[in-house]
């Protein structure tokens, strides 16, 4: 929808009264007009929205849903508790749900002009509006006669406006097709890092970027082995990488060894044709000493422009260089005085037989050793061994005097070499440490990759997802899964999400962006929201609540969030559509089955019919016609084919169950108990042959004991029908599985066996309908098992079902009541 | 003559029943559906009742539930294959029986008198020493015979042996055997039962795999054949 600015050089030159009287015009012209919040100015003759918390109610609009809202003053920061922190992102919110929204802004909130603006006035900008915004609305021009330094503003609002027109026109010219006269294809690349400067250099590249229509990238790097930054710094920075990321810009954050090595392979890789950095406020010895950015930027950037930014406040102190914290207590030190006493110790036993050069060989070793426990120790035993030696040793011996130059030198090489082993050990320490954390993320990542792959549904992954994140982030998770009507739901997870929490974490679902605690939208959560996108639409949410006081994410944690996140939902994708390819394939199924089950119908099934009705009505028509013997075999007819097409129908519901998803009701029955159940339902149809039947009788099936019963049943029916007596049923069980033979004597069976258990397929032409074989197969299918036919050795076929054993019960104790 | 009230919604099962009893020298009464099922029972006074389960105005379990125990009138009810569950709640709600659909005149026959002698033996004593088919119980004495020989039970294949054999011929559910011997909630013994019953079987039994007495209702229970 439009976002309509009235936008001008100042306040107080009649923005709001313009919005308000267009306002009122489009009102009469019968347009739906609702003032959402005006701060100064009469909304009389139309309709008020009431406020919320001294702020625009956004819910109360979005429900109200007028075709015009006016929202004065978009630069305006929301009351704490408010649904976002600034009313621009209340404003972003409206126009993305549809409503035509007109406010005011002045030229001093544009947030690229800021730096601009205070160098004009003086005075710093509190509350400013992202030029994403203004891009993207429609700016109607307020002009009033100002004088002082408004009028170096007004002139900037003007052209600010007039750029607008000229990019118009430039992006009419280019959906037209009138080729583009501009032959950039510049790309910035700006070094961000917690410096307060580096909110200048964000604003300056964002103008560069604008003015070459360039794509611009906000780089910052994380040192390898460095010292962890201080919470402040961490918040700055992620302060400077909001900013650029409101600006429009893409943050990448890098890790490397050296910062300038980082950010020129990043540039390579990526096209970057000019760096922006910032001028260096330090004095030149500090480069010399450590080496400067700007100094290996300039050097490495081979066919890269760099751009150079002076501070806007030179005065404001860079951040203190963190140091590494030493908790180690006093023991380093006890050990340094210990180490330099032994050393002069030594030194005295063996003064008369050693020379002075080799008792600074003592004191260096004890340095060494010393330095060890870090840079305070070091600097200790290098003082106490300088005083040491030169009082017990340096001649004039016991006084402070030293008459020999050299042994300054001496002094000066003790404290160097202590010093530098103990810079050494802290920069190892530090890249150790560096490497433990990669490491340590590497193998959550992979431990949860593994895990999820698991996961055979949204809410195993939720589980896995929110232990993951608890474990690798140090936080309370929760773990939400749109349902159905596209909700996010919780799935898992210890944290409750209620309230402004749950409202947070709908927004980033919603807005497929982060909310809730540490960021701009809705920052009273007390959870962060993160959002599970997959391709364009998001699919769940993770909401993390940091323990009271913890400090916020740095850039590891967010590196292990975001790629949790990532994981999280391709896992979730994937369950999901698993089971929309399950659920197709059952409907296949069910539809396939409904097919042949209605050709069977049709034809199988009709036959004993007709055999019935033919039998039956000549019993009733001919009656006395027919010989006795005619009209009792007549009857058994009736009856044979009655209870054959019973069979079919049973064998037919059966099938039908099993292949549509019937779960078996299993329980522990003795594999006799199966067995003998069934022959004595196919007793009439054994007709008393005999069955050499081999059971032990300690095996026990997890079987449905009814589904079991059909299928035993069908397997002795199927060798009546198509083999000859005698027949043998025997059950054989290992550690692992149970195997149940059901063999004949017949012809045996058919080169494609496997073919005897599809549907409709008949071994020999005996009447059936060719289903038993199959419900065999579905019945055992379901129950984990495999049933094969092969011929028997010495003639006929076996059909052979193997089931998987498992674990029974502990027999029951003998408890009589 | 005995009353017979048959209870089915299909005119045809009725037809047939009502032939087929008359010709046994049965008296039939016919009721279409649980109201009126119910209320033949008051007019009628049938010393059996045959219950379809699935009749228009409700479930035939609202006709069991509507009897008293006491009246001690045998309801066998007729229900098709794959309806398991359906017939244990009935058996459990106190049915007697059940047949299950298509069935012959010959084993309709056979229910009607079993559950018509267990209705009278219901009234009288039980016996002190059972009798069924080859095998004698012989309860004061705590001993089993099969075709005159001693066989030697545990005292829980002893109680389900004398539970089934109080009443020959007729189902017990797993419920209803457990709750007689363990007095335990079922599904905690089920499967004790199962093998204690093929432990049973196995000493009663010719040929344990092909059951002549001690036969499994796939599903439901066991029952002692006569």
């Amino acid at each position: 929808m439009r976002l309509v600015i009235y936008f001008g050089a100042a306040p107080g030159i009649g923005k709001t009264s313009a919005m308000l009287a267009a306002a009122r015009q489009a009102a009469g012209a019968g347009r739906d007009v609702v003032a959402g919040v005006v701060e100064s100015g009469d909304p009389a003759g139309l309709e008020v929205l009431p406020r919320r918390r001294d702020g625009l109610d956004v819910e109360a609009a979005l429900a109200r849903k007028p075709s015009v809202l006016l929202v004065d003053e978009l630069a305006r920061a929301n009351p704490p508790g408010s649904r976002h922190v600034a009313r621009w992102r209340d404003v972003l919110e409206l126009v993305d749900a549809g409503v035509e929204v007109w406010t005011t802004l002045d030229v001093a909130q544009i947030e690229s002009l800021g730096d601009v603006i205070q160098q004009i006035t003086g005075a710093p900008v509190r509350e400013t509006v992202p030029d994403h915004v203004v891009d993207r609305a429609e700016l109607r021009f307020v002009d009033a006669p100002v004088e002082g330094h408004l009028v170096a503003l007004r002139e900037l609002a003007l052209r600010r406006a007039a750029e607008r027109v000229g990019a118009e026109v430039i992006a009419h010219r280019r959906e037209h097709g009138i080729a583009a006269t501009w032959p950039t294809r510049d790309r910035i690349l700006v070094c961000v890092g917690p410096s307060p400067a580096s909110a200048r250099l964000i604003r300056a590249a964002k103008r560069m970027a604008e003015g070459l229509r360039a794509p611009w990238i906000a780089a910052t790097v994380e040192v390898i082995g460095a010292p962890p930054p201080s919470t402040r710094d961490r918040e700055r920075l992620a302060e400077h990488l909001t900013l650029a990321e409101q600006l429009g810009g893409t943050v990448v954050r890098l890790s490397g060894h050296a910062i300038a090595d980082a950010l020129l392979a990043h540039a390579r890789e990526h096209n970057v044709t000019r760096i922006v950095a910032g001028k260096p406020t330090h004095s030149k010895w500090r480069d010399r000493l450590r080496g400067s950015l700007l100094d290996e930027l300039i050097r490495g950037s081979g066919p890269i422009e760099v751009h150079v930014i002076a501070p806007l406040e030179p005065r404001e102190a860079p951040p203190a260089r963190p140091r590494i914290a030493e908790r180690r207590g006093l023991a380093p030190y006890a050990w340094a005085v210990a180490g330099i006493a032994a050393a002069t110790a030594i030194g005295l036993a063996a003064f008369r037989y050693i020379t002075l050069a080799d008792i600074t060989m003592l004191y260096l070793i004890a340095i060494m050793v010393v330095s060890l426990g870090g840079r305070g120790p070091s600097l200790l035993a290098a003082s106490l061994a300088v005083a040491a030696f030169d009082v017990c040793f340096v001649p004039p011996r016991f006084t402070f005097v030293v008459h020999d130059v050299r042994h300054v030198l001496t002094f000066g090489v003790m404290f160097a070499s202590g010093l530098a082993i103990a810079t050494l050990m802290s920069r190892v320490r530090g890249q150790q440490r560096d490497a433990e954390q990669r490491e340590r993320r590497t193998a959550a990542l992979l431990a949860f990759t593994r895990e999820v792959a698991a996961a055979s549904d949204e809410t195993e992954v939720a589980v896995v997802a929110a232990r993951h994140l608890e474990d690798g982030l140090d936080a309370a998770a929760a773990v939400m899964v749109a349902d159905r009507d596209g909700q996010p739901v919780a799935a898992a997870g210890l944290t409750a999400v209620a309230g402004t929490d749950a409202a947070a974490a709908r927004w980033a679902f919603e807005h497929r962006q982060v909310a809730g605690h540490g960021t701009p939208t809705m920052p009273d959560a007390r959870v962060l929201a993160v959002p599970l996108v997959d391709g364009d639409s998001a699919i769940g949410v993770i909401a993390l609540q940091r323990r009271k006081g913890a400090p916020v994410f740095d850039a590891d944690q967010h590196q292990l969030l975001e790629a949790l996140g990532r994981q999280t939902a391709l896992a979730l994708n994937r369950v999901r559509l698993a089971a929309q390819a399950k659920e197709a394939a059952l409907r296949a199924r069910t539809e396939e089955l409904r097919s042949s089950l209605l050709s069977a119908v049709s034809h199988d099934l009709r036959t004993p019919l007709s055999v019935i009705t033919g039998a039956a009505t000549s019993l009733r028509d001919d009656a006395d016609k027919l010989p006795p013997a005619a009209r009792a075999e007549l009857l058994s007819t009736i009856v044979d084919d009655a209870q054959r097409l019973e069979r079919m129908l049973a064998n037919l519901l059966q099938l039908t169950r099993v292949e549509t998803g019937l779960v078996p009701a299993r329980e522990w029955v003795p594999a006799d108990e199966v067995v003998g159940a069934a022959l004595v339902r196919v007793e009439d149809a054994l007709e008393g042959s005999a069955v050499d039947v081999d059971v032990p009788p300690d095996v026990l099936l997890w079987i449905d004991p009814v589904l079991f019963e059909q299928v035993l049943i069908n397997l002795v029916d199927n060798a009546l029908k198509h083999g000859s007596p005698p027949l043998s049923i025997a059950v054989r069980a290992t550690d692992e599985q149970v195997t149940i033979d059901v063999a004949d004597r017949g012809p045996g069976v058919p080169a494609e066996s496997q073919r005897l258990f599809e549907k409709f397929v008949r071994a020999s032409p005996s009447p059936g309908v060719g289903l038993g074989l199959a419900v065999v197969r579905a019945i055992v299918t379901a129950h984990g098992g495999q049933v094969t036919a092969e011929p028997r050795p010495g003639g006929g076929a076996v059909f052979r079902i193997v089931l998987p054993r498992g674990t029974p019960p502990q027999a029951a104790v003998e408890r009589v009541a | 003559m005995t009353a017979v009230l048959v209870i089915d919604d299909d005119p045809h099962v009725r037809r047939f029943l009502r032939n087929a009893l008359a010709g046994h020298g049965h008296v039939v009464h016919e009721a279409a559906t649980v109201a009126d099922g119910i209320a033949a029972l008051e007019t009628h006074r049938p010393a059996l009742v045959l219950l379809d389960l699935g009749l228009p105005d409700g479930d035939g379990l609202a006709v069991l539930r509507s009897m008293t125990p006491e009246a001690h009138v045998p309801v066998i009810v007729l229900s098709a294959r794959g309806q398991e569950g359906d017939k244990v709640a009935a058996l459990d709600s106190g049915a007697d029986d059940y047949l299950t659909k298509p069935f012959g005149t010959g084993e309709l026959m056979a229910r009607i008198r079993v559950a018509l002698r267990h209705a009278k033996a219901a009234n009288a004593a039980s016996a002190e020493v059972l009798e069924v088919g080859p095998i004698r119980v012989d309860q004061p004495r705590h001993e089993v015979t099969v075709a005159g020989e001693l066989v030697h039970l545990t005292p829980i294949e002893f109680k389900i042996l004398v539970e089934l054999a109080r009443q020959p011929g007729r189902v017990l559910t797993h419920r209803q055997l457990v709750n007689a011997v363990w007095g335990a909630p079922p599904h905690e013994q089920s499967h004790a039962l199962r093998v204690h019953v093929a432990a049973l079987r196995r000493k009663l039994e010719r040929d344990p795999a092909r059951p002549q007495w001690l036969v499994t209702e796939a599903g439901v229970g066991y029952r002692l054949r006569d």
